[in-house]
């Protein structure tokens, strides 16, 4: 939309574009495609300068062996379908309990914001006390109703399922909030005549909130599913990946290929496949929202 | 509401008093844990003898960073930010305003939303070797660069869409009347998005105070920032536990200040930015 007949400011609108077009070309673009030829490449520093040596396409070829990255890949998509979906449905609850309500909105709001606004490295930290075997609090919980303390972490069984708890604790209060505001904007008058016809609190929730706020649901859930693929943080501090495989995830996978391995060529082959991936993913779920979530 | 749902009222209440005990456990007992001595930490005491030993230990030890730690993250955090909303607001009004062609708008869009979703640690693999070759590594432009390209994209998203709420008309008026661009953006468009620039000026130094993947690998000693600081006590050979929530808990103080006075603006922002 541009004022009407109004003559354009081409020398401005150049002037206004170029400092977000430059940070674009310098810091993705350039970037991106140095990583792709560094992903052809084996890559040795000598002296701070990099040696590059023409290898193909073999870290690609590599990249289906390697069996860090399948788990990373496994656990990744486990990571992100049973948090994210435990996530909107909590936080669709919440939302719709909160949206009952007319005391004290705001103060849960206040509260339930909180997770979104703290370092995630921080979330680790708090849950890596939490959830010690000495001395946490998850354990003397459950040593109160006498049971036995489980080293959540540190056994294979319990490392995943520890972890996608606290993700649940950290990103609930995001779909909480995206969904709160769908609530607030859907039209009273519907909801008003689905009360004259009778519907007690279960049939309007089924026939008329849920069909409703399904735009909002759908966006919720593809934009945390997208995002939820970045985890990074809070892996680093909880389990390092570990025990053995257990959490290993994608970007911690890049992590270990790229900065402690120093394996830049095949980490950087890593890197491109898993931007192509994501990428891919994220086209396909904006379709989906434009398809089923329209503009919420 | 149906007479069901009054009588109902108490046990949402109820229930989201639970929830929000959950959500505030983990934040007292890591401000507790801040406040406890290392053999009471350890023993697990629910009840214990305040002391400010680890506080003392983070903030005045001589092997100590916190207070260069601080001053990082406050140095890359306020950079990054103030960049970001010059470059977002000017591209938002460019795109929205100035009849960029469409192929531009979609390009920039589209990028704004990729990069928005793809792990960034891709991105500081591309970074790194670049970095390491012309010197920007543990740089704090290296970081501030890096921060605006992790959290622009989203700032532009926002920009964009709160320029997009501007009446037109307010425009075209001021334009018959004279007014050149740059005097019309800084006259009459930020003046009109200033909540929507608080909501993502607030975000932006939130995001990149919190910001860790990036700062791990860009940064050494002397660049390093808070969030980098609390993951080496989780690292060496023994946890310094009560260190980790000393720095932790101070950690929160902007999270908190921005809750406390801004929080209409941080409802604004993140909502605007996922669901519009």
């Amino acid at each position: 939309m541009t004022a009407q007949g109004i003559q354009i400011d081409r020398k401005w609108r150049a002037i206004a574009l170029t400092p977000a077009a430059v940070i674009f070309v310098a810091m993705s673009l350039l970037p991106v495609l140095n990583l792709m030829a560094m992903s052809v490449h084996e890559i040795k520093w000598v002296a701070s300068h990099s040696v590059w040596s023409y290898v193909g396409f073999t870290h690609y070829r590599r990249l289906a062996e390697d069996e860090l990255l399948q788990a990373g890949i496994g656990n990744t998509a486990i990571f992100a379908v049973v948090g994210v979906t435990i996530q909107v449905v909590l936080g669709f609850f919440l939302a719709w309990a909160v949206s009952r309500i007319r005391s004290g909105r705001t103060l849960y709001r206040t509260i339930f914001i909180l997770p979104i606004l703290v370092p995630g490295i921080l979330i680790g930290a708090v849950w890596k006390l939490m959830l010690n075997f000495d001395f946490g609090l998850v354990n003397g919980a459950i040593g109160l109703l006498g049971l036995h303390p489980v080293d959540w972490l540190g056994t294979r069984a319990w490392a995943l399922p520890s972890v996608i708890l606290v993700d649940i604790w950290h990103w609930t209060p995001f779909c909480f909030l995206l969904l709160l505001a769908g609530f607030e904007s859907l039209p009273q008058d519907v909801q008003e005549a689905a009360r004259i016809d009778g519907a007690d609190t279960w049939t309007e929730l089924r026939y008329v909130l849920i069909p409703m706020m399904m735009p909002v649901i759908v966006v919720t859930f593809l934009f945390r599913f997208v995002t939820s693929l970045k985890v990074f943080d809070e892996i680093y501090l909880l389990t390092g990946g570990g025990p053995g495989s257990a959490t290993e995830v994608l970007s911690y996978t890049i992590y270990r290929t790229f900065f402690t391995q120093d394996r830049m060529g095949y980490g950087s082959a890593m890197s491109i496949a898993v931007l192509f991936g994501i990428s891919l993913l994220i086209v396909g779920s904006l379709a989906a929202s434009r398809r089923y979530g329209a503009r919420a | 509401m149906n007479p069901w749902e009054k009588r109902a009222v108490p046990a949402f209440h109820l229930g989201l008093l639970l929830v929000a005990a959950l959500v505030l456990i983990p934040f007292v007992w890591i401000i507790a844990a801040a406040f406890k001595s290392q053999i009471s930490l350890l023993l697990g005491e629910v009840f214990f003898t305040p002391t400010l030993a680890s506080f003392r230990e983070v903030l005045f030890s001589r092997s100590t960073e916190f207070m260069s730690n601080t001053f990082n993250s406050l140095v890359v955090a306020a950079g990054s930010t103030l960049v970001i909303l010059v470059a977002a607001t000017l591209g938002g009004y460019a795109i929205e305003r100035l009849g960029t062609p469409r192929w531009a708008v979609h390009t920039m869009l589209g990028w704004a939303v990729v990069f928005h979703m793809v792990p960034p640690i891709t991105l500081v693999a591309a970074w790194f070797p670049l970095y390491r070759e012309i010197g920007l590594d543990n740089t704090y432009l290296g970081l501030v660069l890096a921060h605006v390209a992790v959290h622009l994209p989203m700032a532009l998203w926002l920009m964009t869409n709160f320029v997009r709420d501007v009446p037109i008309e307010l425009e075209e008026a001021a334009r018959i009347d004279g007014c050149s661009t740059p005097f019309l953006i800084w006259r009459i468009v930020v003046p009109l998005v200033a909540p929507g620039l608080a909501a993502t000026a607030i975000l932006m130094f939130i995001f990149s105070w919190n910001e860790f993947a990036v700062a791990l690998n860009l940064t050494a000693k002397q660049t390093a920032t808070i969030p980098v600081a609390i993951a080496k006590f989780a690292q060496g050979y023994e946890i310094k536990y009560g260190e980790m929530a000393a720095t932790a808990a101070l950690s929160l103080v902007p999270a908190l200040a921005f809750l406390l006075f801004g929080q209409r603006y941080i409802v604004k922002g993140l909502t605007a930015g996922a669901v519009k």
